[in-house]
């Protein structure tokens, strides 16, 4: 299935949690936050959170700035 | 790399001198951005020398391509700085709320003090980086009701500044000129409105000089008007010496924070004489 993942279009599985993603991503979960439709998905419940077709993720980081 | 000669009396100065920001209280005044250094290295010693124990931080997408590319976490002590997520580059209260719960979040996974607050920033101008006031209101309202602590990014009209903090934000920054422009504070007697109108019966309120920083005299000046605090980012990163900059910053800091504290004199249009005017062995020629 295709979800838009920060902007682009993305293919992942079906059925994907956000935590099987960020492990697929080799994204450290406690240095990123997970937005899914403009909700924030609390890291507390990646696991059983699965993503669905055309879902709009943002996986955002710390970058430096004033 | 740690400070010379200034370390012990900038101690000795700050114990007395607690710089509550909220519920956060630091001994040092400024905050400091981490945006625009040349290396992240260079930020690491800029920061040390600075003296700052609040670094400001952005929000922005994760970049896969660099997966084992640096991150600015691996540079920055989360044991020595309080982290002060912003929210810049945001146009509308609604875009600037998700970015600060989306900040509150990384923070609480990294157990940094800073989850509990946010820089806010709503712009309304891509040209100036101007702020919008009516949207800034709304996201501190909103921001304000989720628990956080609300610092709010602002000009330096004393109307707008009373609003922010009626609405429930724990500091209000109004820029002393735009962001980046190194003008200073252009406008003293409308910093001086705010101070009165945000201290008046409530001396402790934090006010704080965001953006315009252009070089250490800036800053001695902002903190001499009587402001709580400075926050900077390009005066720094952009000097010709970053490090050395930082220093100086710091310094500059304490010497205007010291000398508001110690009440200077008032100016006069004529010259009082320092040395007696009595037993002068001079004659006066009229």
């Amino acid at each position: 299935m295709n979800i838009l993942f920060n902007g682009e279009s993305r293919s992942v599985r079906a059925e994907i949690t956000i935590a099987e993603l960020l492990e697929e991503l080799t994204l450290d979960p406690r240095r990123v936050a997970v937005e899914v439709n403009l909700e924030l998905a609390p890291r507390d419940r990646h696991r059983e959170t699965t993503l669905n077709e055309g879902d709009q993720l943002e996986i955002v980081t710390l970058v430096g700035g004033g | 790399m740690a400070m010379d000669s200034p370390a012990g009396s900038l101690e000795t100065a700050n114990a007395e001198d607690s710089f509550w920001l909220g519920k956060h209280v630091f001994r040092n005044r400024l905050i400091v951005g981490t945006g625009k250094y040349e290396t992240f290295d260079l930020m690491r010693q800029a920061l040390d020398v600075s003296g700052t124990e609040c670094i400001t931080v952005a929000v922005r997408r994760e970049r896969l391509y660099d997966g084992d590319g640096k991150n600015i976490l691996d540079y920055v002590d989360l044991d020595r700085y309080t982290l002060l997520p912003n929210t810049a580059g945001c146009y509308n209260a609604k875009d600037a709320v998700r970015t600060a719960r989306l900040g509150r979040e990384i923070l609480r996974g990294l157990e940094n003090p800073g989850a509990d607050w946010v820089k806010l920033e709503v712009l309304g101008d891509s040209k100036t980086l101007l702020p919008d006031p009516i949207e800034t209101l709304a996201a501190t309202e909103q921001l304000t009701a989720e628990g956080f602590q609300v610092l709010c990014y602002t000009n330096d009209d004393p109307v707008t500044a009373q609003r922010l903090k009626r609405a429930g934000a724990t500091a209000v920054m109004p820029a002393g000129s735009p962001i980046g422009s190194g003008q200073g504070v252009l406008n003293p007697n409308n910093i001086r409105i705010c101070l009165e109108y945000l201290k008046g019966d409530d001396p402790d309120y934090p006010v704080i000089i965001d953006a315009g920083v252009g070089t250490a005299s800036d800053i001695t000046f902002a903190m001499e008007l009587g402001v709580d605090g400075v926050l900077l980012n390009t005066g720094i990163a952009h000097a010709r010496d970053p490090v050395k900059m930082a220093r100086a910053m710091n310094a500059a800091c304490e010497a205007g924070r010291l000398a508001y504290l110690a009440g200077r004199i008032p100016k006069r249009l004529y010259a009082t004489a320092s040395s007696p005017e009595e037993g002068v062995i001079s004659s006066r020629p009229w």
